[in-house]
Formats: C-alpha cells, structure tokens, sequence
C-alpha cells in the first residue's frame, strides 16, 4: 500500500498521548508510575524530529528509534528504540509496504526487543502483546490475508495477551521485585504495545 | 589509558562516582559520565552514552559501568551505535561505585581493557566486612 510512514507515526503518538494517563496509571500499580509520560514525551519528539515529507519508510523509523532512545528515559527507551531501528533495517529505503513487507518488520522489532530485554514471552512483558500479535499476523496472511487482514488478527491476539499479562507474574523488568504481588494487574508495556498496532492498523484502514 | 563511562538513571550518582574514582585513582583518568537524561530528568539516554563512550576512547578502548535496569539496556543499545566505529567497548557486569574505582585505578596503572574490565567486574565479590 502507499503511505505516510510519518501520518502513522504521528497517529501513533497520538493514540499514547490519548493513553498517557492510562498507561501511567496500569504502571503506578506494578511499575514507577511513568510509562504513559515516558512514552508521551518521546513521540512528541519524533513528531518533532521525523521529516513530514521524507517518504522513506526506513529513514523515518530508524529516526524514530534514535529520539525514542534519547527522549523516553524508562526501559521503554532501548526497547521500543531497538524495535523501530532493527524494523528500519528490514525497510531501508521502501516507500510503500506489502503485507510481506511488515511481517518482516514486526519479525525483526520483536527480536530486537527479545535481544535488548533478554525476555521471552511469559513474563509480563510487552513481549506477551507482540509475539502472539506477530505469531497471528503471519498465519493470516499465510493463508492469502492482505496487510489490513493481518494487523486485524495482530491486534486481537495483542489484546487477548495484554489480557494475560494480568493473570502472570513479572520475572522481568521493574515490576518483578512485586514477584508473585504482580499477579493481577495489566502490564503497561503490553498495553502500549497494543494501542502501538491498532494504531498502525486504523492507519491502513484510513 | 583505557577510558571509563559512567552509566546511571540520576545524573548526580553519575557525576559522583566519576569523582570519587578520579580522586582515588588519578585526576589523569579517562572517566566520562554518562547520567540521566539531557534535561536532568531520571533516566538513561543510549546516544548520550555513544557519546560518552567516544569522549572517553583514546585510542586503548573504553570500559562502561551501568546501574540497575535500563541502565544496562542503553549502555547495550549505545554500544551497538558505535558497531561501525572502530572502538573497543567492554560492559562491565560490576557495581558502579566500586567497580567504577577499581577500574580506574587499573587504567591509571596502565592495564588493557580485559584488565580493566576484570578489575570492576572482581569489585563485585569485595567484602566490606570481616
């Protein structure tokens, strides 16, 4: 499809921006109560940062990477900020995306961020919206799903695991010194995770 | 001399130790720190820390120290920044306050990078009571 990388990136940070609360809130319960501000601060330097009309898919994500990493300060700083950059590598230089195109993308974001966090799925992470949210997307479009198609299964299996992020406790990150007291609340980095695909998704969708 | 970066969330525990290894080590030692955000907020910033650790490279290569958390992931991060540079980094899986001393007090007796990072890294298991 033809695109606006920087309009998507710019409904994204919106979407964080409409959540900042929310997501600070679910992190005020397990976390240090600045997730949503963290994230908020940082899209609204790469709103600020990414050029308007630069239609290189690739060049806007890796600068989104590098702001997220300099602006968020929070673990979701190097986790969000490797996942932009390692999906930049995949589409340097694209200026439109198949459906193909962002399995590869979403494939090497959530390495990127299994490689920085050293975290696999199970344990309350981001991880838990994403690799199901990738495991969905590929399946759909393996049986003939367009882009839209995909990010629609993406953004289900997302929600059903930020859904089980509540019934898990944390062995990764902030929340874990709560262990097993983390059993219960919702993990705010997989709700940001979440709230990251539907927005890539109402993009698609116009 | 091996050059050391200070990794951590608070710009003033930064800033500190870089002192205090300074102090005990040599005013001469390559320490940079590398602490907070650029405003002063808490938190680690990964270009910051590329940064740092090109300021603090004179050619023998440079030894980072991080605190807890994402401390360790930006310095990661920031390491990879510098993959098309020709810069020996090591992260140090060490305390800050005492391995930070202790590694500069190995770079300003001359020790090479592996000796440096050894250094901060046996810091950990230092007894501070009998």
């Amino acid at each position: 499809m033809a695109c606006s990388v920087y309009e998507c990136l710019a409904l994204i940070g919106a979407r964080i921006t409409e959540n900042r609360d929310y997501l600070t809130d679910l992190d005020r319960e397990i976390g240090d109560a600045d997730h949503g501000a963290n994230m908020a601060r940082g899209f609204a330097a790469v709103v600020e940062k990414v050029p308007r009309d630069n239609p290189d898919i690739g060049a806007a994500l890796k600068k989104t990477g590098m702001t997220l990493l300099s602006t968020v300060g929070g673990a979701s700083g190097p986790l969000y900020g490797t996942a932009y950059m390692e999906a930049a590598k995949v589409l340097a230089g694209r200026e439109a995306l198949t459906a193909e195109d962002f399995a590869a993308a979403l494939t090497a974001a959530v390495a990127g961020i299994q490689k920085r966090g050293h975290a696999t799925r199970g344990e309350k992470t981001m991880l838990d919206a994403l690799i199901p949210a990738l495991e969905a997307y590929t399946a759909r479009i393996a049986g003939g799903g367009s882009l839209s198609d995909g990010l629609d299964s993406a953004c289900a299996a997302a929600r059903e695991g930020v859904a089980y992020t509540k019934t898990i406790a944390a062995t990764k990150g902030r929340a874990s010194y709560l262990g097993e007291r983390s059993i219960g609340h919702q993990d705010p980095g997989a709700t940001s995770a979440a709230i990251t695909l539907e927005a890539i998704r109402d993009y698609t969708k116009g | 001399m091996v050059g050391i970066v200070i990794v951590s969330h608070s710009w003033k525990i930064a800033e500190g130790v870089k002192d205090l290894a300074r102090q005990v080590a040599s005013p001469d030692a390559r320490i940079v720190a590398a602490g907070g955000m650029a405003d002063g907020e808490i938190g680690t910033d990964a270009v910051m820390i590329s940064e740092a650790i090109r300021e603090a490279d004179g050619g023998d290569g440079v030894v980072v120290l991080a605190d807890l958390g994402s401390g360790v992931m930006s310095a990661e991060q920031a390491i990879e920044l510098l993959e098309d540079e020709n810069i020996a980094v090591r992260l140090a899986d060490a305390p800050v306050v005492e391995g930070a001393v202790a590694a500069a007090v190995e770079a300003a007796c001359g020790g090479k990078i592996d000796e440096v990072t050894s250094a901060a890294e046996e810091a950990r298991g230092a007894r501070k009571l009998n």
